[in-house]
Formats: C-alpha cells, sequence, structure tokens
C-alpha cells in the first residue's frame, strides 16, 4: 500500500529548487504544444531568447511587463499569508488606475515632486477602498472573500466603463471611451531614453524589499504569519486576529492599487478598460509560484514576465498562437504546486494488508 | 445461542510516537451479546474501534470476525470496506449522515451500485420496513435529515448499519446526545435487535445505564484491557473502580497557608457548543498558593469555563474578578494583562503555532513588551537570548529555537507552553488537561511545576479527566456536571467517580 506522509521539514534547497525546476519544467513541456503547433522547436526556443535578452528594448519591455506584476504578486503574497484569499487584485488595480487618473489629469496642478507622490496615494487608497469592503464582510460577517473579491472585480471593471462613458470621459478622444492624459507632471518617468521602462519598476522592487522586511522583521508580519498559520492559536495569545487580518487586507489592495497607477502613469498615459490584461489573477500565480515570499515574487515576476514577452516574439517569428505563452504559465502553475506537495510531503511503500492478515501479526 | 464467539479481538496494539494507545487489547464478543466498553476519556476505547474500522493499522494483534456460516475468519487490517464486508457496523458519536438528503437516502448512500440502471427503491423500502418493524426503530424515511431530531437521527444511523447486514453494531456514545426518555427508548430497541442476534459493543462512561442493559463489561485504563465482568457480577463501586484505578496515596504536596482570592466567579452563566456545557450560573474561588481540582466528564462545561477565563467567550451574565478587580473586557489580552496564565486545553490548535519557531512561540504572548520590540520592529536578538535561557530552564528538547515548532514532541511542546505562561508569573494559571497525551516524564514534570507555581504564591485552576491527576495535587476537588459545579467531599474515589456521571448522592 503507498502512504503518503508530511515531510519532518522541508529543506531550504526543495523550498527553492522545486519553483526553479517547476518552472524550467513547464518551458520544457511548452515543446509538445509546439511540436503539435508544427514548429521547429529549437528555433522555437531561440526566437523566445531572443525576445526576452536579444536586444536592449527586449529586456527593456520584459521588465516593463514585470512591473505590475512586482505590485499584484506582492498583494497576492501579503494577503495570502494571512490566509486571506484576495483575487480582487483585478479590480483593486483599475481602482487605483481611476485614482491616479481623477487626481492626475489636470484637477492639481503642481510639479512632479507633489504629483506623482499624489497618484502613488490616491492609487493605494482607492486600491485599499477597494479591498476593505470584502474584509470587512469577512471579519464582520465571515462572508467569504474569494467570492467578494471576485465578483467585485466584474463590478469595478463596469463602474470603471460607466465612468469612462460618462465624467471621465476624454473631451478630445474622438468619441473613445478612455480617459484624460494624465498631466506630464504626474507621469511616471522613464528610465532608459527611447525605451518605455519606467520609475515603477523602482517603485516595485522597493515595495518588495519593505514587504520582505515587514513580513520578516516586524511585529506586525509576526502577527500577520500567525493569524495565518494558526488564526486560533494567534486569537488565544491576544493578537487581534480581525485586525491584523483588516490590515493585511488594506496593505494587499493599496499594492494592487500601485499597479495600476504605475500601468497608467508609467506606460499608458491615459486609462481605458484593457488598461490591465489580466494583471491581477496573474500576480497570483506570481506570488504562488514564489511560495509567497515578497522577494521570491520579484524573481516569479521577471520569469512569468520573459515568458508572455518570449511567448509573443517566438508566436511573431514562428507563426505559432500567442496562446502559448498563458500556456506555459498555467503549467508552470501545475508544476509549482504539484512540486510544493513532493517538497511537503514523502510517498512511502508499505507492506500490503494481505500479508499481513495471513500471518495474523501487524506491520513492523 | 449466546456462546457462539463472532468476533475477537487478539492483543491489539497501538502507539503514536512515545504514547501508547492500546496494549495488547483482547476481547470477544458473542452472539447475541451487549458488551460494553468502559473506560475514561483517553482509556483507548476510540481507537480499538477504529482499528476494528480499519481506520488505524495496529502495529500487532489480529482481528477475527465471525462469516454467515458462523466460522471465524481473520479481517483484513486497515482497510475500512473490509469491515463493513465483514458485517461490522458503527453509530459514531458525530453522525455522519448528509443532512440535506432524506433518511432514506442516507440509508442506501453507499450501498448502491453507481452504474446501475435505475435505483430500485421499492425493495429497498420494504427491507428497511421490514426492518423497522422487527427492531422497533422508527425514523421518518421521506424527511430530509436536516429536520429529523437528534434521536431520529441516531435510529437513522443504526438502520444504515442494519441495512447492510451488520452483525455487529458498535455504537460510540450513543445516549450523550439523547434526552433520558430517548435513551429508554434506544435501550429497549437494542434490546430487541441483541435478542434477534445482533451483537453489541456499547462504548459508554455512564455506569447506570452500562449496569442496566449490557451482558458483559469490559473496563480499559491507559491503553490496557484492566478488567471484564459480568454485568450481573458488576457495581457502580466495582466498576469506577476499575475506570479510575486503585487508590494510590497522593505525592506529597507542601502544606501551605492559602492565601487571598485571586479568582471568584459569581453566578456565571455562559453558553457552550450544546446545553450540557452551558455554565448554570456557578460560583468559584480560586485562592493564592491553591490548586482547585476540576474533575468530570468532558463536554459538561469545562471547555466554557476554561473559554471565558482565557478571554475567548464573554459571560452571559453574572461576575468574573481576577485579584479582587472585576473584569468587564472578555478578550485574551485584557485577561493576559490582569494576570492570567492560560495552558489550553488543545496545545496544537490553541497553544502554538506549529509553522512559526520556538523562538516566536515563546514570545507570542507579550509582542508589546520592550525587551521584545522596538518601534514595532522585533528584536531579533533578544528573542533569541530569550527562546535560549527558557529552552535551559524548561528542558524544551528539539531541532532548536529556530525550528519550526510542529516539529517538537508533544512533551516539549507543552513545556514550551509551560515556559511562556509560567516566566509572566501570573496570579492565576488556568491549566486545561495539562498532561493529556503526555508520557509519564512529560506529565510529571508539568506537575512539578504546577507544585512550583503554587509555591510562589499562584492560585491555580486545574481542569482534567485524570482523577489520579487531580488526587495528586489538588488542595479540593470540584465536580463539573451539566454545568454546574458540587464540591467533592474529600479525595474520595469512588465518591467522585458517582459525581461525575451525576449520581449525586
Amino acid at each position: 500500500m503507498i502512504r503518503i506522509e508530511p515531510r519532518e521539514a522541508p529543506s531550504r534547497r526543495l523550498t527553492i529548487g522545486v519553483p526553479v525546476a517547476s518552472a524550467l519544467l513547464a518551458l520544457l513541456l511548452a515543446a509538445i504544444p509546439l511540436t503539435f503547433a508544427g514548429a521547429n522547436i529549437i528555433e522555437a526556443y531561440q526566437a523566445m531568447a531572443k525576445g526576452i535578452f536579444g536586444s536592449m528594448f527586449a529586456f527593456t519591455e520584459m521588465l516593463t511587463r514585470a512591473t505590475p506584476l512586482i505590485f499584484t504578486g506582492l498583494a497576492a503574497t501579503l494577503a495570502f499569508r494571512a490566509k486571506l484569499w484576495n483575487i480582487g487584485a483585478e479590480g483593486q488595480l483599475y481602482l487605483g488606475a481611476m485614482a491616479a487618473v481623477v487626481v492626475g489629469t489636470g484637477w492639481v496642478d503642481g510639479p512632479p515632486m507633489l504629483l506623482i507622490p499624489m497618484i502613488l496615494i490616491a492609487g493605494a487608497l482607492a486600491g485599499a477602498l477597494g479591498m476593505a469592503g470584502p474584509a470587512y464582510l469577512k471579519t464582520r460577517f465571515g462572508a467569504d472573500e474569494v467570492v467578494t473579491t471576485l465578483l467585485l472585480n466584474f463590478i469595478i471593471l463596469i463602474f470603471i466603463q460607466m465612468m469612462l462613458e460618462g465624467p471621465l470621459k476624454d473631451p478630445m478622444g474622438m468619441g473613445w471611451p478612455q480617459s484624460s492624459p494624465v498631466v506630464d507632471n504626474a507621469l511616471l518617468p522613464q528610465i532608459l531614453p527611447r525605451m518605455r521602462l519606467h520609475y515603477g519598476l523602482v517603485i516595485a522592487l522597493v515595495a518588495a524589499v519593505i514587504a520582505h522586511i515587514m513580513l520578516s522583521k516586524s511585529v506586525w508580519g509576526l502577527k500577520l504569519r500567525a493569524v495565518g498559520e494558526n488564526a486560533a492559536a494567534a486569537l488565544h495569545a491576544g493578537i487581534g486576529v480581525k485586525r491584523t487580518l483588516m490590515s493585511a487586507a488594506l496593505i494587499s489592495g493599496a499594492l494592487a492599487g500601485l499597479a495600476g497607477v504605475s500601468e497608467v502613469a508609467g506606460l499608458r498615459g491615459y486609462l481605458t478598460t484593457d488598461l490591465s490584461p489580466g494583471y491581477g489573477y496573474t500576480g497570483i500565480v506570481v506570488a504562488m509560484l514564489a511560495g509567497l515570499s515578497p522577494l521570491g515574487v520579484v524573481i516569479a515576476a521577471l520569469f512569468i514576465a520573459s515568458v508572455f514577452v518570449g511567448a509573443d516574439t517566438m508566436s511573431r517569428a514562428m507563426g505559432v498562437s500567442s496562446y502559448l505563452a498563458d500556456l506555459v504559465v498555467s503549467m508552470s502553475l501545475i508544476c509549482v504546486l504539484i512540486g510544493g506537495f513532493i517538497a511537503r510531503f514523502t510517498i512511502k511503500m508499505t507492506p500490503s494488508n494481505k500479508k499481513i492478515s495471513a500471518t495474523g501479526t501487524g506491520a513492523a | 445461542m449466546i456462546n457462539d464467539t463472532v468476533l475477537s479481538l487478539n492483543k491489539l496494539s497501538k502507539r503514536f510516537g512515545t504514547v501508547v494507545a492500546n496494549e495488547s487489547v483482547t476481547i470477544d464478543l458473542k452472539r447475541g451479546e451487549i458488551l460494553s466498553l468502559l473506560g475514561e476519556n483517553g482509556a483507548g476505547k476510540t481507537t480499538l474501534m477504529n482499528m476494528l474500522f480499519g481506520h488505524y493499522m495496529p502495529d500487532s494483534g489480529s482481528i477475527q470476525v465471525a462469516n454467515t456460516q458462523g466460522q471465524l475468519k481473520p479481517l483484513t487490517l486497515g482497510h475500512p470496506q473490509a469491515a463493513l464486508d465483514a458485517g461490522i457496523g458503527m453509530v459514531h458519536q458525530h453522525f455522519t449522515l448528509a443532512e440535506n438528503l432524506s433518511a432514506i437516502d442516507n440509508i442506501l448512500l453507499g450501498s448502491e451500485n453507481l452504474f446501475a440502471w435505475r435505483r430500485s427503491m421499492g425493495t429497498a423500502r420494504e427491507k428497511i420496513k421490514d426492518i423497522m418493524h422487527r427492531t422497533g426503530l422508527n425514523a421518518p424515511l421521506d424527511t430530509i435529515v436536516g429536520q429529523l431530531s437528534v434521536g431520529e437521527r441516531q435510529r437513522v444511523e443504526i438502520l444504515k448499519a442494519l441495512y447492510r447486514d451488520a452483525r455487529i453494531l458498535v455504537l460510540d456514545e450513543p445516549t450523550a446526545v439523547l434526552t433520558p426518555q430517548e435513551a429508554d427508548t434506544l435501550f429497549a430497541n437494542i434490546d430487541i435487535m441483541a435478542k434477534d442476534g445482533l451483537s453489541v459493543i456499547f462504548i459508554s462512561h455512564k455506569l447506570r445505564e452500562v449496569l442496566a442493559f449490557s451482558h458483559r463489561i469490559a473496563v480499559l485504563r491507559h491503553g490496557k484491557k484492566v478488567g471484564e465482568i459480568a454485568t450481573k457480577d458488576a457495581d457502580e463501586e466495582i466498576i469506577s473502580r476499575l475506570m479510575v484505578g486503585a487508590d494510590t496515596p497522593a505525592t506529597p504536596r507542601e502544606p501551605l497557608t492559602i492565601g487571598a482570592p485571586v479568582l471568584q466567579l459569581t453566578h456565571l452563566f455562559a453558553a457552550g457548543t450544546s446545553a450540557r456545557s452551558s455554565l448554570e450560573g456557578i460560583n468559584l474561588t480560586v485562592s493564592a498558593s491553591e490548586i482547585v481540582g476540576i474533575a468530570g466528564i468532558s463536554g459538561n462545561g469545562q471547555s466554557t469555563l476554561a473559554k471565558v477565563i482565557s478571554g475567548l467567550t464573554k459571560p452571559t451574565s453574572g461576575e468574573l474578578a481576577i485579584d479582587n478587580q472585576p473584569i468587564h473586557k472578555f478578550t485574551p489580552t485584557s485577561l493576559l494583562k490582569s494576570g492570567v496564565g492560560r495552558i489550553p486545553e488543545d496545545r496544537h490548535h490553541d497553544g502554538i503555532i506549529g509553522a512559526m519557531s520556538v523562538a516566536e512561540n515563546l514570545a507570542i504572548e507579550r509582542l508589546d513588551s520592550s525587551d521584545i520590540q522596538q518601534f514595532g520592529f522585533l528584536r531579533h536578538q533578544e528573542l533569541k537570548l530569550n527562546a535560549q535561557k527558557l529552552s535551559q530552564k524548561y528542558d524544551i528538547r528539539g531541532p532548536g529555537i529556530e525550528a519550526q515548532t510542529r516539529l517538537l514532541s508533544g512533551g516539549n511542546i507543552q513545556k514550551l507552553i509551560l515556559a511562556r505562561v509560567f516566566e509572566a508569573s501570573p496570579k492565576l494559571i488556568l491549566a486545561n488537561q495539562p498532561t493529556r497525551g503526555l508520557d509519564m516524564g512529560a506529565a510529571s514534570e508539568v506537575g512539578k511545576r504546577l507544585l512550583q507555581a503554587r509555591k510562589r504564591g499562584a492560585g491555580i485552576l486545574l481542569i482534567s479527566e485524570d482523577l489520579d491527576e487531580l488526587l495528586a495535587l489538588s488542595d479540593r476537588i470540584i465536580i463539573m456536571h451539566d454545568g454546574e459545579l458540587h464540591a467533592a467531599p474529600s479525595h474520595n474515589r469512588a465518591q467522585i467517580g458517582l459525581l461525575m456521571a451525576g449520581e449525586i448522592s
């Protein structure tokens, strides 16, 4: 008989090695659909690599794509560590973007030193507000936050649509449902000339470091981990479980909101309802791939962004569908989940029971 | 017909880590016999039945079950399906019914062919009706189980077992959830079934009902069978002595002068998880340098009392004072601040956070204190030194202070909790089942620490199901039954046993 037993303690080598191996395995597994698509596999991988590392432009494009994923990955990480399943980063991202547009399109005027912090704070607040409702419903009534945050995504998106058709509509936009452009002084500046990469990346990296320090070194982080690992014991020990959950929720929402600000003020310059191709949801994959570690999020976001950007290039060069990128991302998640299982459990074979009953004595 | 054996448990042993749950237990059951399996909580009754049902794999020993021809055949161990096929049925204390299905659907659930073209409800209904007619177990078959009373649900559970042609029926504390009237009906039904040839194992710790209707009584204590007696030769005195063990001299405790009251409960009411476990206006005083033991069968309000004193449950009325200061805010933090140290009943669930380090768990009750944190950040060096000091002082052994706490053994986890509680120098210590599941060494360590705290001047409220422990440590013993407290007249084992069972003399 096969028995599955938990491992004593997953070693550091396993906790880091498993996600890395899973990611590589997922990339390798992409060869199967590539073969079906009739592409030369070696050339396809070469095209992919070229799409990521082939030029300065390609590389910075990858980093640009990773920026919102770091934010949403952090949003998922902090919430998930508290066992608060925030699936609503997508909606919170749009709320953050909308706040940035509301504040940054001419209401107030000032130097970048003033305007940029203003739109960042506005976006973070809006994102936090988007998570406050579900968190309140959970702590007060026990409402399942998976359902509330997920459904809120659709409500928020429709609300943004309404705003873009109404008060936020750009009068100079030729009738398109898009907002007025963010004023120049509120835009996040480019890091390199002629590249789209912007300072949103720097803010994301700083956020990751702060999240790491807060989670591992602060009392708040210890409370958050305690609530996530064993809420009953945390409550017994006098930790304010509801308050901790609420703070995790607000910070998670704020980080997702910053993703929206970074996209609007760093990349697009105006708000439309196709601002995010599902960064909020992909952030969950990033967080899981990172093993819910804030610094791991940076690496996982770079990997996922590489897959997306690389697969784009590959699809153009090889004539295969760019949906392959989604496939690789999904497969890496599945590989990580299975890998995580292997890291946490061992599979043991025990002698079959038939033998035991025949001899009349139990297993040794 | 009462002589042929239908079930034979042969030298079954099972240990979990260092804890011996069952040691070489041998029990035979005859056709048409009602056997009572008696024992305190933790005596090993449930483990034994779980091995019979294939939920646990015995470390050694074998089980034989009679087939329909009456020949004893070895039972495949570790397979619940084998037990079902051999004609063993079990009714758990906590029912395993689907509340959104009708009674008949619940009875048929799992015994129908998944690939059958259509359900042959007609024949099934006939068979169930026939069983109901024969045994007197009546239940409305077409009613949704969620709408049935507890007694009816239990009958559905028994019908489910009988429908699957159970020849051996195990009832795990069947009367715990029943009113006395329902219990009487159940006994009458079981009696009819036994006369019809069904063999019954009846798990209980209520002496009166055991004596009233079983044929034979087997007593488990500390995982071993300590006695077996025909019911006609037994009385309450004999059985309760078997259950709680021979009188042992109490370990010497220093005589101390009892100080001022540290805990006062005045006419306190609090809601528990059931009517039986709700506190019904209790009055209790624990003074400095005093250990007050609460005896009783679990589920009679001990957990509710512990929750109130831990700050997890707010009393509905009445007053609680710590050190003569009435408590108004019932949160764990406010009670901790008033000087209450809590050793929780379920140390894994409430006591520690398994995925966090030993050092973090040692500090978790005083995160606000300035020697643990500075400006909201943990002082890792202090945390480490504190953990090193306490690990040495309390002899906490394990893979290290930075290791995950879940890797520690039960005894060391308890030492960690003791360290956390005692280092705060609490005025009152709530010790709820502090030695449950611990081996002898760890258990005596806990006792030693509690006596030390008593000497220091702490008042201790000790809740335990282990009478030996209560008798050894307590200055006085109070029995909890049905949410009420009754002072035990003396350290008299038999009398305490009777009071625990609600036989107030």
